[in-house]
């Protein structure tokens, strides 16, 4: 080994807490990229294998009865490859032992065999053996969540009659990745199951003899999607199709989507955010760092070693720190990407979730940092070999001190020495100051960020179930049912209020873009269900007219004022043109709202409602569970606390994890960022102080002298760090927006106590450790050496 | 001055200004002199004379802002550093030259032998780290940190990392500057023997009057210029010196 390789080593051994804390900045950036990225890979990677290996459907269509005679039809329709008919019904199911009302949706499968389509994943049993009416398939999840197994049985009420199924199997289908009953924004796995079952016995349970229901396809390659939907509506029309549809609008794929979208924005977003800064901060420190070394380098220049030898040897000493750091990242990256990936597990339910780090994320992250690094070395290492080395050698010319404003400004006394010492040197090194204020706010900025994250989302979850969402109870009718029903809810045990409402399947369509969702009518002046304006102030539904939520407007490029055109999917499946007359704010899901009378007249239909909302006393709540479920006619029965928590698990265990965890690098790398000035600083003032304490200045008196920097520093760094870390929440905020959810940017004060309490506390632990050291220095040495 | 003695570096009209602060310093105005080839010189000169300036110079450690610097090698071929580019200033002092600093500046994370060996590698034809260190009487001590070692002997290492490549010039910058009279005595022998045993040229800067009896020639610098070149008919022993 050269010696100039063994002074690498133990320089680096030397500098093993400065290079650690560069490390930890490296690190941080690295970590987000590797967790982002490797999560991401993981989830669509799955997501991609299931569908491919299940023959996941392209197109679906559903129409209330159409004969099995039609598909061979239908198959002829250029474009389409492989087509499934079948019969679906929602059910209701109940649970040994689980006082909750389940819901159930019901698919068939070909007698005893496999679908072509949508094929299920069996993790345990088989299928329903053929000829059998009573045998049934259920989801994976819900079985899990009730600890159900093959062999075990169920109670159905199957159109207004009791039923008790067997369970022969468990399975998995790429149909329903992510399982959530339709209304709901989460899965919840007890209160919702799909069952898969023989055809003939759910033919014969609806009324479906040789028909069906529900058609799902897959496309030929290269076929023109609009084209196929187009004749399937045409041809599926008579027989009462609400529409064709694609994969963009299956509720599980659009939620898997969705939540790709927000990892592909977390993976793109977070990660540049903090490799950015991180890379910046690394080509600040590594510059500093190598300007002490100053000297060495004048000396070594002396004995004849070449710049290219020199600037080799520091390289080197930059690149095993990046090095140290990459890894780090790396491995702490794909640590927490794997947890990560088993709580996805939870909510989207893959066979296998194939965990892989993608190289070129292991490459781009290295490429980053070693760049970022190397540019702050070869800076530095370019300064100290440029000068000639009698000059680098001799202490340099006394700079040139001037009183700065602050002095001027306040009295002698209050500054006394100690701090005119500070003040006088950040003033003569205006732009080293500026760097090292830049590095704090920058980490106090990436705090930030994390606060408004765990901020936003807990006002977002308020906003939607303390002012929008104000029932206890929401009741889904089998079908529209007359209003008169209210009256009979409203006698039901522990029921105190009662508001009703219809809710209709459309397409809204505004010059040529559309979107399908549903219309709801409410009261005029929904009371348990309100609509609020950019306030929060609850709004009147307007007499004529929709009312959108601003996202789903801003998505049809609608303003108000402008005509909408309204396909009803549904009875008489009417067109109609309304005006956009209001829009709504809304954090949670998109919807189109107006008065129930109107869309009652809309459809032509008499007062009819879907559903009712309750408010409930909770005392009573089993009594009323019971005489609910003596109710056929409702078909689902949402609890909305228990919806709440599902929404706060998955907020909590995806996005509020990711933040947390963001928190922690931010909180790494303001350390580490603190850390490294603070000792670049007293590495670069030791001799002075020395001096001082020579002269007879106390420990406590010298350390004031340090501390009083770092934390005038850190002070000055906290407002622009503030306002950096509005920036960042800006960015974030708007690359988080989705039909899902929309993160509203508020900015408490907790946010802004986060960030600047983040580095107030890095700054006094950093302080902490430097006063350890002035009480190591050794006088004598420090001032015999050369600076 | 001898006819016979052959010149190992020559400098002629060297002029060197600073800026320092707010202040231009000029550290030397029109400087001639000649280093002969194996000859011991000690420059006298108060702090501010200019002595340093003139060694960083001949040593190309610096550039002068005016005059000539010329290097003589062995075969008698003349090179001059004025003007030289900072890589042929580079060879000079990797294959020529040797440094002895009032400091010492030994790298603080080598040990002794480490130290000297950071030079030899990359000399053309050095002693190995133990016989240079051996020279200077350390060869007891080579595998300690500068940290466990006194001045005199931190700068005897210092010595041994300017000889150990066998320059032909060892330029000393107060190398007692730092030192107890006893140990500085001992350095200076080292010096001695090198220059004796070796043939090295060796050109030591002082504010020291005494050191000037152990030179061939004395060299007095006032402000900056070479203000008297005194010959010594005899030189004193080292050991013999008194301050």
């Amino acid at each position: 080994m050269m010696t100039l390789d063994r002074k690498l080593t133990r320089d680096l051994w030397r500098l093993r807490g400065q290079a650690l804390a560069i490390a930890v900045v490296i690190a941080g950036g690295v970590m987000t990229l590797i967790l982002s990225v490797t999560t991401l890979e993981a989830l669509s990677g799955a997501r991609e294998r299931f569908y491919a290996s299940h023959h996941f459907a392209e197109v679906f269509a559903d129409v209330k009865r159409a004969p099995l005679g039609v598909v061979p039809r239908l198959q002829e329709i250029e474009g389409v490859n492989l087509i499934e008919p079948r019969v679906q019904a929602a059910m209701r199911l109940s649970v040994a032992g689980f006082d909750d009302p389940v819901r159930g949706l019901a698919q068939s499968i070909p007698d005893g065999r496999q679908p072509m389509l949508n094929r299920l994943h069996l993790v345990a049993g088989g299928l329903p053996e053929p000829g059998r009416d009573d045998q049934a398939v259920v989801s994976d999840a819900f079985a899990e969540a009730h600890g159900l197994v093959p062999g075990d049985s169920l109670e159905a009420i199957i159109d207004g009659r009791r039923v008790r199924l067997r369970l022969a199997g468990i399975a998995l289908s790429p149909e329903f990745l992510y399982q959530v009953a339709p209304t709901d924004l989460m899965p919840d796995y007890q209160r919702y199951a799909v069952l898969w079952m023989n055809q003939r016995t759910l033919a014969n349970a609806f009324g479906m003899e040789g028909a069906f229901n529900r058609l799902t396809l897959t496309l030929q390659a290269g076929a023109q999607r609009e084209a196929v939907i187009d004749a399937l509506d045409l041809a599926l029309a008579r027989y009462g199709g609400t529409g064709a549809w694609t994969r963009d609008d299956q509720p599980s794929h659009r939620f898997l989507e969705e939540e790709l979208n927000q990892q592909r924005i977390q993976a793109t977003v977070l990660p540049t955010i903090f490799l950015a800064v991180s890379a910046f901060l690394l080509h600040v420190v590594m510059g500093r760092l190598i300007q002490t070394q100053r000297e060495q380098v004048a000396v070594l220049k002396a004995f004849g070693y070449r710049d290219a030898e020199l600037a080799r040897h520091f390289g080197l000493l930059a690149g095993m720190i990046v090095l140290l750091g990459w890894a780090l990242g790396v491995a702490l990256g794909a640590w927490a990407a794997s947890g990560m990936a088993g709580l996805y597990r939870d909510y989207f339910r893959f066979p296998e979730m194939p965990f892989r780090v993608p190289l070129w994320a292991l490459a781009l992250s290295l490429a980053v940092v070693a760049l970022a690094t190397l540019l702050g070395t070869c800076q530095a290492v370019w300064q100290a070999v440029s000068r000639p080395p009698a000059e680098a050698m001799r202490p340099p010319a006394p700079a040139r001190f001037r009183r700065s404003w602050l002095e001027r400004v306040l009295p002698p006394a209050l500054l006394g020495h100690e701090g005119r010492i500070v003040l006088r040197h950040l003033a003569r090194h205006p732009a080293k100051a500026g760097l090292s204020v830049a590095g704090i706010a920058l980490s106090a900025g990436l705090l930030m960020m994390g606060a408004y994250q765990l901020d936003a989302v807990e006002a977002m979850i308020d906003q939607q179930y303390r002012q929008v969402l104000r029932m206890d109870m929401e009741l889904t009718f089998a079908e529209a049912t007359p209003a008169r029903a209210a009256g009979e809810l409203r006698h039901l045990p522990g029921v105190l209020a009662v508001e009703t409402w219809r809710r209709v399947p459309v397409t809204l369509i505004h010059g040529h873009r559309e979107e399908r969702t549903s219309l709801l009518g409410m009261e005029p002046e929904p009371q348990l269900r309100q609509v609020l304006d950019g306030d929060g102030r609850p709004q009147r539904l307007p007499e004529a007219g929709l009312m959108l939520t601003r996202y789903l407007a801003e998505s049809l490029d609608a303003r108000v004022g402008d005509q909408l055109e309204v396909a009803i999917m549904e009875g008489q499946r009417r067109h109609v043109t309304l005006p956009l007359a209001a829009l709504v704010d809304e954090p949670l899901g998109v919807g189109a709202y107006l008065t129930r009378e109107r869309l009652n007249a809309l459809m032509g239909e008499g007062p009819a409602i879907s559903g009712a909302w309750l408010l409930v006393d909770s005392d009573r709540r089993e009594a009323l569970n019971a005489a609910l479920w003596k109710m056929p006619g409702v078909a689902a029965i949402g609890r909305l606390d228990q919806a709440e928590r599902g929404i706060r698990d998955y907020l909590d265990e995806t996005i509020l994890l990711f933040a947390a965890i963001f928190v922690a690098i931010a909180t790494s790398i303001g350390f580490g960022v603190v850390y490294n000035n603070a000792r670049i600083t007293f590495a670069e003032r030791a001799r002075e102080l020395a001096t001082l304490q020579v002269l007879g200045y106390s420990r406590a008196e010298v350390s004031r002298i340090l501390l009083g920097e770092i934390a005038l520093l850190t002070l000055v760094a906290i407002p622009p760090g503030w306002a950096i870390g509005i920036v960042f929440s800006r960015l974030l905020n708007q690359a988080f927006s989705s039909d899902l959810f929309r993160i509203p940017l508020v900015l408490t004060p907790q946010a802004f106590g986060i960030a600047a309490s983040g580095v107030l506390a890095a700054s006094l632990l950093v302080a902490l450790l430097v006063v350890r050291r002035i009480g190591r220095l050794d006088k004598l040495r420090v001032l015999k050496a050369v600076e | 001055m001898h006819d016979d003695r052959v010149a190992a570096l020559e400098a002629r009209g060297l002029s060197r200004t600073y800026q320092m602060g707010e202040v231009t310093l000029q550290a030397l105005s029109g400087v001639d002199l000649t280093l002969y080839r194996g000859e011991l010189l000690v420059m006298l000169g108060a702090s501010g004379s200019g002595k340093s300036t003139l060694l960083n110079i001949l040593g190309g450690l610096d550039t002068a802002t005016g005059g000539e610097v010329c290097y003589v090698d062995r075969s008698g071929q003349r090179r001059s550093l004025t003007g030289a580019s900072q890589r042929a200033l580079t060879r000079f002092r990797r294959h020529h030259v040797g440094f002895v600093f009032q400091f010492y500046n030994l790298i603080s994370s080598l040990t002794a032998r480490e130290n000297v060996a950071i030079v030899t590698e990359i000399a053309r034809n050095p002693m190995t780290p133990e016989s240079a260190l051996a020279m200077v009487g350390l060869g007891e001590r080579l595998d300690h940190f500068p940290s466990q070692l006194s001045g005199g002997e931190q700068q005897r290492v210092a010595i041994a990392r300017a000889v150990a490549k066998q320059p032909d010039l060892l330029l000393c910058d107060e190398p007692t500057g730092a030192l107890d009279f006893r140990t500085g005595i001992r350095v200076l022998e080292v010096l001695e023997t090198i220059n004796r045993e070796i043939g090295t040229t060796v050109a030591i800067i002082t504010h020291n009057e005494v050191i000037g009896e152990m030179a061939d020639r004395v060299i007095r610098l006032r402000d900056g210029r070479v203000d008297e070149i005194h010959v010594n008919a005899i030189r004193r022993p080292a050991r013999e010196l008194r301050w």
